[in-house]
C-alpha cells in the first residue's frame, strides 16, 4: 500500500477505443469524506473514468490509486475498499431485498451471521425494513436505488462510486437518493458522483470536475465554478422598448461586482449576474414599481449545464458521441420482471432552480 | 453503526473462495427456482408440448421402422433436445445479468471472478437435473419405460447432463457476446434447428441425404442415440460410422464443445475489462 492521504488519486488516465479517446490524460484527487462530482454530457468520459477507478476497465495509460491501492496492479485489494452504484439498480430482481444484501454480503466474504446482521443494519439505515421481505421486482425506483446503495455499503467502503445515480428517477426518488448519499458522508466515505445535472452536482458535491470529450476542462468548488461561469442571473422583460434603458439602470444597482447587465432589445429583456438572488429579485421588483417601469416577466435563474458548457468549451453539451463504455440500458420489453423502464430522464438542458415571479 | 470490517484474504485462500463464492452464487440461483417455479414451466413448455404433440397427435402416424415404438424413440430424443436447447437459458440469464449491471457489481467486488461463470455452470446443471426429472416423470405418465437396468439408466442421465454442462459454456459465451437479453432470446433461431435437425424426432437415414448427414453429425444425435441404447431401445439407423459410435461420441462431443467454448467464454469474460 502506498501512503497517500487521498481516497482517489488518478494521474494521466487514458482510455482509447479505436480512434476515439474516451478518456484523455485525466487527473483527479478526492479527499476522504468528500463528494467529488464528475459533470458532463453523455460521452464526456464520466463513466469511463468511474469504470477504470472501480477496476472494471483497464486504462491504456496513466495510473490510479484508490484507497491507496493501484487499480491496475492490485484490483482485488481495491475491490475491498470500494462500493459501486451503476446506472441501473444492479440487483437480483427475483429475490427479496434482504436476500440481495445477504447474497452480496456473502460475496464480500462475510460469514453467514455477519452477513445477516449487516443486512439488517443496512435495511434499517436505508429505510427498507418494511419492504425487506418483499421481492425486489415490487420495489419502486427510489427503493431499488436505496437497496442498491445499501448493497454497495456492505463493507463501509473508503470510496463509493455513484454513476448517474438518479438518472431516470422521478423528483421524489431523486430526493430520497440525495438524502441517502448525504447520510453516508458522516462515515468518512469519499464519494465520486457522475451526473448530467448541474443542480445535482451543486447540491451534493464539494468539488466538481467538468468533462468534455474525454478531457477534464474544469475542477473547482461548485460555488466558484458557478461564479466563474456566471452564477445566478436576474432576468427582466419589459412591456415597452422605451422601458429598456430605465430597467437597465435598475439592474445595474444589483449587478454583482465585475458583472455587467446585458440588453436583448429584440426580446425586450435585460439580464444581469447577481450574488444574492432573493435580495436582487425583491429589490428590482420594488424599484421598478416605484419608477413605473412596466414589467412583463421577472425571474432569477441559475445557469444550465448547457450554458456552463457553452462558456467552457464554446460548443453545446449534447454534441458529444455516446459514451462507448456505457452499458446498454435495459430494454423494457426484454425485462422478465415487467417492471418497465423508469420514466425518461428529465431533460438535463432544462433550466434548473428557476424561480419566476409573475406580476 | 458498526461497519463490518474488511476480512483478511491470503492468496492460498483463493481456491477456497473460488469454491465458496461459486456455491454462494449457486445457492442464490436455487432460491430463484424455488421462488419462481413458473420459470421452470416456461422452460419446459416446448418439450412438454412436443411430448404431447408427438406422442398423441403424430405418434400413431410415425413409423421409424424396425418395430420400435415411436414413444420409446421420441421421448429420449426430447430429453436430449431439452438439454441441447438449455444453452439458450444460460445465454439469456448471462445477458440479463450483464444488462442489469449485476455483472459489474460482481466484478467490482472482492469475490472470486471465476465464481461468476462457474456458479452459472453449476446452477444450470442442477436446474437441468430438475428439468430432466420433470420430463422423465411426464414420459413415465404417457407410458415410456426404460428397460436397461439402474446403472444404465443413471449413465443415460449422466450423458444428458454432460451435454448440458458442455453447452453451458456456449451459453455463457453467447450471453456475453449479445448486446442484451432480448437479443439472447433471438438465439432460439439457432437453438431450434440445433435441437430438431438431429435424430431427436426422426432417424437421419430417413431424411434427404444432405440433411441426414448434418443431423447425424449433430452432437445432439449422438447423445440421443446413446441414451436410447442405454434405455434398452436402440435407435434404428443407417449404419454410418458416427451412428454406430453413438456412445463414445456422446462423451467426445461434450468434451470437444467444452474445449472450444470454455476458453472462449473465459476470454470473453476477461474482455469485459478491456
Amino acid at each position: 500500500m502506498e501512503t497517500t492521504s487521498h481516497a482517489v488519486l488518478a494521474e494521466g488516465l487514458t482510455k482509447r477505443y479505436g480512434a476515439t479517446c474516451a478518456l484523455d490524460d485525466f487527473d483527479l484527487t478526492v479527499a476522504p469524506g468528500t463528494v467529488q462530482g464528475l459533470l458532463g454530457p453523455n460521452g464526456a468520459g464520466k463513466t469511463t473514468a468511474v469504470r477504470i477507478l472501480s477496476t472494471l476497465l483497464r486504462p491504456d495509460g496513466g495510473r490510479a490509486l484508490v484507497a491507496g491501492h493501484d487499480v491496475a496492479k492490485d484490483p482485488r485489494r481495491v475491490r475491498r475498499h470500494i462500493g459501486l452504484v451503476g446506472q441501473n439498480a444492479a440487483l437480483d430482481e427475483a429475490v427479496t431485498g434482504r436476500r440481495n444484501l445477504i447474497l452480496f454480503g456473502r460475496l464480500f466474504h462475510l460469514d453467514k451471521r455477519r452477513a445477516a446482521r449487516r443486512a439488517d443494519e443496512l435495511l434499517e439505515r436505508f429505510d427498507l425494513v418494511e419492504a425487506a421481505d418483499r421481492g425486489v421486482r415490487q420495489y419502486s425506483g427510489g427503493m431499488r436505488r436505496r437497496l442498491d446503495l445499501a448493497a454497495s455499503m456492505i463493507l463501509a467502503p473508503t470510496v463509493l462510486f455513484l454513476d448517474e445515480p438518479t438518472t431516470g428517477l422521478d423528483p421524489r426518488a431523486r430526493n430520497e437518493v440525495w438524502e441517502a448519499v448525504r447520510s453516508l458522508l458522516a462515515g468518512g466515505t469519499a464519494v465520486l458522483l457522475t451526473t448530467q445535472y448541474l443542480d445535482e452536482a451543486d447540491k451534493l458535491a464539494d468539488r466538481v470536475a467538468v468533462l468534455d470529450r474525454g478531457r477534464k476542462i474544469a475542477d473547482d468548488t461548485p460555488d466558484r465554478l458557478k461564479r466563474e461561469l456566471g452564477g445566478d442571473r436576474i432576468e427582466v422583460v419589459v412591456r415597452e422598448a422605451a422601458h429598456l434603458q430605465p430597467a437597465l439602470r435598475v439592474l445595474a444597482l444589483v449587478t454583482e461586482a465585475g458583472g455587467e447587465p446585458l440588453v436583448d432589445a429584440e426580446e425586450r429583456r435585460v439580464t444581469a449576474p447577481v450574488e444574492d438572488r432573493v435580495a436582487a429579485l425583491t429589490h428590482v421588483a420594488r424599484v421598478c414599481r416605484e419608477e413605473g417601469i412596466a414589467i412583463e416577466d421577472i425571474g432569477v435563474r441559475r445557469p444550465t449545464l448547457d450554458e456552463v458548457f457553452l462558456r467552457l468549451t464554446g460548443h453545446r453539451a449534447h454534441e458529444g458521441d455516446p459514451d462507448p463504455t456505457t452499458p446498454a440500458r435495459p430494454d423494457p420489453s426484454a425485462d422478465p420482471g415487467g417492471r418497465g423502464d423508469p420514466s425518461a430522464p428529465p431533460d438535463p438542458s432544462a433550466p434548473s432552480g428557476k424561480e419566476v415571479a409573475h406580476r | 453503526m458498526s461497519a463490518a470490517t474488511v476480512p483478511a484474504e491470503a492468496p492460498e485462500r483463493r481456491l477456497y473462495w473460488a469454491i465458496a463464492d461459486c456455491l454462494t452464487v449457486v445457492r442464490n440461483e436455487l432460491v430463484h427456482i424455488a421462488r419462481q417455479p413458473s420459470m421452470l414451466a416456461w422452460q419446459l413448455g416446448f418439450p412438454i408440448v412436443s411430448v404431447l404433440l408427438f406422442v398423441y397427435v403424430f405418434g400413431s402416424a410415425m413409423d421409424v421402422g424396425a418395430s420400435v415404438d415411436y414413444k420409446d424413440y421420441a421421448l429420449p430424443g426430447m430429453f436430449a433436445m431439452t438439454m441441447a436447447q438449455g444453452f439458450m437459458n444460460t445465454a439469456t440469464i448471462v445477458a440479463f445479468t450483464r444488462q442489469l449491471g449485476v455483472m459489474d457489481r460482481y466484478r467490482s467486488m472482492p469475490m472470486a471472478p471465476s465464481a461468476v461463470v462457474s456458479g452459472r455452470g453449476v446452477a444450470d446443471v442442477l436446474g437441468a437435473s430438475l428439468d430432466l426429472a420433470v420430463l422423465a416423470s411426464i414420459a413415465l405418465v404417457v407410458g415410456w419405460r426404460p428397460h436397461g437396468g439402474v446403472p444404465r439408466i443413471l449413465a443415460a442421465f449422466a450423458l444428458l447432463l454432460l451435454l448440458r454442462f458442455a453447452l453451458t459454456w456456449v451459453g455463457v459465451y453467447l450471453g456475453l457476446l449479445v448486446p442484451n437479453a432480448e437479443a439472447a432470446g433471438n438465439l432460439f433461431a439457432v437453438a431450434l434447428p440445433f435441437g430438431i435437425v438431429s435424430s431427436v424426432f426422426t432417424p437421419p437415414s430417413m431424411m434427404p441425404q444432405w440433411l441426414g448427414t448434418v443431423a447425424m453429425w449433430n452432437p445432439v444425435s449422438s447423445t440421443a442415440n446413446a441414451i436410447r441404447d442405454l434405455f434398452g431401445d436402440p435407435a434404428p439407423h443407417g449404419g454410418s460410422w458416427i451412428e454406430t459410435h453413438a456412445l463414445p461420441m456422446a462423451m467426445v462431443w461434450p468434451l470437444v464443445i467444452t474445449a472450444i467454448f470454455l476458453p472462449l467464454a473465459v476470454r470473453r469474460f476477461q474482455a469485459l475489462g478491456r
